[in-house]
C-alpha cells in the first residue's frame, strides 16, 4: 500500500520539485503517475523509495514510514528506474544474482528467482552474455527483473516499456498485470498514455511538482471531458430535425448520416433514445458510445493548466 | 559485524570485478606497473655508476628506500582513477540509483568503494616494488633493512588510504567525471609535496622521523575517511544535477550564521558571542592541556638535552647575560622597530594562517603549528634556565603582561579552528559540506574579529610600550 499526504520536496535552490502530493493506491491496484518531463515523478519516486528525504509531509509505503523505515522500505520495494542502470560488464545471471545477494536472497533462492525472470522475460538464452551486448529492449527487461528479483510487495516502475518492441511491451504489461493479481501494489510513472489507460486502475497528472488530477479514469473522462457521448449512425442521410430528445439528452454534433448526442445518464435515458429513432424508422445501422481516450483527458489538463486552448 | 563485512565485501568485489574486465583500466595500468620498475632499475644503475666516481655512497644508500618511494607513489597517482570517478561515474552511467534504492547501509556503500579505491593501487603499487626489489639484487647497491622497508611500505600504504579517501569525498561530492579529474591535483599535488618531505627525512637518515609522517598521513587519512562517512547521503548524491556557484547564496549562509539573531553589535556581543564561546568550552580545554603540556615538554627537552650539545659555562653565561643587558637598551626604541600595527598585523596573520591550515586538515595542522609556537615559548624559558635566569621572571615580566591578550586570543582562535575542523567530521543531515564549511567559518570569524582582534590589539600595544619596560626593570635581577 502506497499512502502520501501532502507530500513536498524542496531542493537547496529554493525549488520546490514536488509540492502537497496526496496519493492512495491499494494493493492489488495500479496507478498510473503521468506528467511532462520535470513535473516531479521521479522526485515523487525517490521520495517513496526513501532516496529524498520530504520537505514536508509523509509518506508511508508497505506500511512503512518513509523518514523512519528507509531500510525496511528498500527491502519491500522493487524500484525500475528512468535510466535503465546495468553494469554492462556483468552477465545477465551475474547481475541478477548480485542484486539477489544485496536483498539477502540466498545462492539456491538466488539461482531459482534468476532463472525464472531470464525465461520470463526470454532472456535466458542470452543470461551468460554480458548485459552491454544486449538490445535496448532486453537491458530493459533485465532492469524490471531486477526490479522483481526479491519479490516485492510494492513497484514502482518508471518507464517500464521504453524502449522495447511491441511484442516485449506486450510481455511487460502482462506481468505487470499479472503482479497486480497477485496484490501488489503499482505506481507507473510513463509517457505512454495508451499503456497507463490500458493498465492503471487510477491516474494522477502531475504539473509543476503539484497533482492537478487524481482518480479512476472512467471518473477523470467524466470530470474533464463532460458527460459521455453516443452517436448514432445511419445508412443514408437521414433528417434528424423532428426527434424528440428523452430528458437527460441533448445533441452534440450532428451531420447527414451520424447524430451525436451527450448523456448523463445511459442507462435511463438510452432506451428512450433508441426508441425514439426507430419511431421515426431512421435507418440506424449503430449506436455506440464515442470511444473517449487517456490522452484527451490528459491533453485537455494540460492545455488548461497552461493556460492553453484544448482542440479536440 | 560479519554481515557488515558481508556487504561491503559485495560492494567492493562486484568493483573489482567491473574494473578487471575492462581492458581500458587494466591494459594501462599493467603496462605502467611493470614499465616503471625497469626505468627506476635503470636509473639506479646509472646513480651507482655516477655516485661512484664522486664517492657519494653515503647518498647511495637512502637511493634505494627513495626510489621505492616514488615507485610505489606512481601506480597510486594514475590509479586514483578508479576512486575518483567512484560514485560520480555511477551517477553519469546512471548505475548508482538501484544501488541506492537498495537496503545497503550508507556506510556500507561507502566502505565498499573505498575498498576498491586503496585495494586497487596498492596491489599495483606493491607489485612495482617487489619487480624493482628483485631487479636491484643484480646491482651493486645496499638492499633496504627490513625495518627500513617495511616502514617504506607502511608509508606507501598511508599514502593510498590518503589518497584515495580524498579522491572518493571529491567523487561525492563532484557532479561530472570532469570536475572531479580537474580537483584530482588538490589531491596529487599535496601527496607529491608530502613525498618530497618524507624524502629528505630519507636522505637525512634518520628513519625513525618516518614514522612521525606515517602517524600523521594515517590520522589524516582517518579524518578525511571520518569526514566522507559522515557526510555521504543518498539525497545528496540525487539531488543534484548542477553545480552553481551561487556566490548570493553562500554570502547569505556566511552572514546569516555570522551576525544570527542580532539586530545590533550590542546584541551581538550580548547574546550571540557568548553563544559561540560557550561553545568552545571543550576545545579550550583541550587546547590548553596541549599547550601547556607543550610549553612543558619543550622547556624539559632544552634543559635535559642542550647541555649535552653546547658549553654553557659561568664565563659563557655571563657574556650572554651583558650582552642581553646591552641590547636590552634598543627596546626603548621598539617602537619605531616594531610599530604596534606591523606587530598587530603579524600576530593576526599567524591566527589566520592557523586557521587556514586546520580549515585542510580538520583542525590537526592549525593545533600543530600552534604547538610548535607553544614548544618555542617553552624553549625560550628553557634556554633562559640554562643561563641561569629565572624562566618565572622571564615569563612574568617578558611574556604574561602582553601574553593575557594575545596567548588568549590564539588559544581562542585555535580552539575556534578545531571546533571546526570537528564540524566537518561530524555528521549533519540537514546540511551539505559546503554549507558546513562555510557555517565552520562563519563561527571561527565571530570569534576572530569579536575576541581575537581586539585582544591582539591590546596585546600589540602592551608588548611594544609595556614589556620592554618591564623586562628593563627585572634585567637587573637576572
Amino acid at each position: 500500500m502506497i499512502e502520501t499526504n501532502d507530500l513536498s520536496k524542496q531542493f537547496n535552490n529554493n525549488f520546490w520539485a514536488v509540492q502537497g502530493v496526496t496519493l492512495n493506491v491499494q494493493p492489488g491496484q495500479i496507478l498510473a503517475l503521468l506528467g511532462q518531463n520535470g513535473a516531479g515523478k521521479t522526485t515523487t519516486v525517490r521520495m517513496l523509495t526513501a532516496l529524498l528525504a520530504p520537505t514536508r509531509g509523509s509518506a508511508r509505503v508497505a506500511g512503512f514510514d518513509v523518514t523512519k523505515n528507509p531500510k525496511e522500505i528498500r527491502m519491500n520495494v522493487g524500484v525500475l528506474t528512468e535510466q535503465h542502470g546495468l553494469y554492462l560488464r556483468m552477465s545477465g545471471d551475474e547481475y541478477l544474482d548480485y542484486f539477489g545477494k544485496i536483498y539477502g536472497l540466498d545462492a539456491q533462492a538466488r539461482a531459482v528467482r534468476s532463472k525464472y525472470l531470464l525465461d520470463y522475460f526470454g532472456l535466458g538464452e542470452a543470461a551468460r552474455r554480458r548485459s552491454g551486448e544486449y538490445s535496448k529492449g532486453m537491458k530493459q527487461k533485465l532492469a524490471l527483473a531486477r526490479s522483481l528479483m526479491h519479490n516485492p510487495s510494492v513497484l514502482l516502475l518508471d518507464e517500464p516499456t521504453s524502449a522495447m518492441d511491441p511484442e516485449s511491451s506486450r510481455l511487460v504489461r502482462d506481468e505487470i498485470a499479472r503482479l497486480r493479481s497477485s496484490q501488489r501494489t503499482i505506481i507507473i510513472c510513463t509517457h505512454n498514455l495508451a499503456e497507463a489507460e490500458a493498465l492503471a486502475d487510477h491516474i494522477a497528472i502531475i504539473y509543476r511538482g503539484k497533482i492537478l488530477l487524481n482518480g479512476a479514469l472512467d471518473e477523470l473522462k467524466q470530470r474533464v471531458l463532460g458527460p459521455v457521448e453516443y452517436e448514432a449512425r445511419f445508412a443514408d442521410a437521414f433528417d434528424t430535425s423532428g426527434l424528440s430528445l428523452p430528458a437527460g439528452a441533448e445533441v452534440a454534433s450532428r451531420s447527414e448520416t451520424s447524430l451525436k448526442f451527450r448523456i448523463e445518464a445511459p442507462q435511463v435515458v438510452n432506451p428512450g433514445l433508441v426508441r425514439a429513432l426507430a419511431s421515426m424508422n431512421a435507418p440506424l445501422i449503430s449506436f455506440h458510445e464515442v470511444p473517449r481516450k487517456l490522452e484527451q483527458v490528459y491533453l485537455k489538463t494540460m492545455a488548461e493548466a497552461q493556460g492553453l486552448a484544448y482542440a479536440a | 559485524m560479519r554481515r557488515n563485512w558481508d556487504a561491503i565485501w559485495m560492494v567492493a568485489r562486484r568493483e573489482f570485478i567491473d574494473q578487471f574486465r575492462d581492458w581500458r583500466i587494466v591494459a594501462p595500468m599493467v603496462l605502467l606497473m611493470a614499465l616503471f620498475p625497469f626505468v627506476a632499475d635503470d636509473t639506479t644503475q646509472d646513480s651507482i655508476q655516477f655516485m661512484g666516481r664522486f664517492g657519494g655512497e653515503l647518498i647511495l644508500e637512502r637511493l634505494v628506500p627513495f626510489v621505492i618511494l616514488v615507485i610505489g607513489f606512481f601506480p597510486l597517482s594514475f590509479t586514483l582513477v578508479v576512486a575518483l570517478e567512484s560514485f560520480v561515474g555511477e551517477k553519469e552511467r546512471g548505475t548508482i540509483e538501484p544501488i541506492l534504492s537498495s537496503p545497503l547501509d550508507d556506510h556500507q556503500i561507502y566502505l565498499g568503494k573505498l575498498l576498491v579505491g586503496i585495494t586497487t593501487p596498492l596491489v599495483f603499487s606493491f607489485f612495482s616494488i617487489t619487480i624493482y626489489l628483485i631487479l636491484i639484487t643484480r646491482r651493486d647497491v645496499a638492499f633496504p633493512s627490513p625495518y627500513l622497508l617495511a616502514l617504506v611500505l607502511l608509508l606507501t600504504f598511508a599514502h593510498a588510504v590518503l589518497m584515495v579517501s580524498s579522491a572518493i569525498v571529491i567523487s561525492v561530492q563532484a557532479t561530472t567525471v570532469r570536475a572531479a579529474n580537474l580537483l584530482a591535483s588538490f589531491v596529487v599535488v599535496p601527496v607529491a609535496f608530502l613525498l618530497q618531505g618524507e624524502t629528505a627525512l630519507i636522505f637525512w637518515g634518520n628513519e625513525s622521523v618516518l614514522w612521525y609522517a606515517i602517524v600523521g598521513v594515517t590520522l589524516l587519512s582517518a579524518l578525511i575517511v571520518r569526514l566522507g562517512v559522515s557526510h555521504f547521503r543518498r539525497e545528496y548524491l540525487l539531488g543534484r544535477e548542477i553545480d552553481t556557484f551561487n556566490l548570493k547564496q553562500m554570502g547569505r549562509v556566511f552572514i546569516g550564521r555570522f551576525v544570527g539573531n542580532a539586530e545590533s553589535i550590542r546584541d551581538w556581543y550580548a547574546f550571540e558571542l557568548p553563544e559561540t564561546l560557550k561553545q568552545l568550552k571543550k576545545p579550550l580545554a583541550l587546547v590548553t592541556l596541549l599547550g601547556v603540556a607543550a610549553i612543558v615538554a619543550s622547556y624539559l627537552w632544552v634543559v635535559v638535552n642542550v647541555p649535552a650539545f653546547l658549553d654553557i659555562s659561568p664565563e659563557i653565561t655571563d657574556r650572554i647575560k651583558t650582552l642581553v643587558n646591552e641590547n636590552l637598551t634598543d627596546f626603548e626604541d621598539l617602537s619605531t622597530q616594531m610599530p604596534v600595527p606591523v606587530l598587530f598585523y603579524h600576530n593576526a596573520r599567524a591566527v589566520v594562517i592557523m586557521l587556514l591550515l586546520g580549515i585542510v586538515s580538520f583542525g590537526t595542522l592549525g593545533v600543530t603549528l600552534f604547538l610548535v609556537n607553544m614548544g618555542l615559548v617553552g624553549g625560550v624559558l628553557g634556554g633562559a634556565s640554562l643561563l641561569g635566569v629565572s624562566p618565572w621572571l622571564l615569563f612574568a615580566a617578558g611574556i604574561l603582561p602582553h601574553g593575557i591578550f594575545e596567548l588568549s586570543a590564539v588559544f581562542l582562535s585555535v580552539s575556534a579552528t578545531l571546533k571546526a575542523g570537528a564540524l566537518l567530521v561530524t555528521p549533519q543531515q540537514d546540511k551539505s559540506l559546503g554549507e558546513l564549511l562555510l557555517v565552520a567559518l562563519a563561527d571561527w570569524f565571530r570569534v576572530f574579529i569579536g575576541v581575537a582582534l581586539p585582544l591582539l590589539a591590546v596585546a600589540a600595544v602592551v608588548e611594544v610600550f609595556v614589556t620592554p619596560q618591564l623586562l628593563k626593570m627585572v634585567v637587573p635581577y637576572f
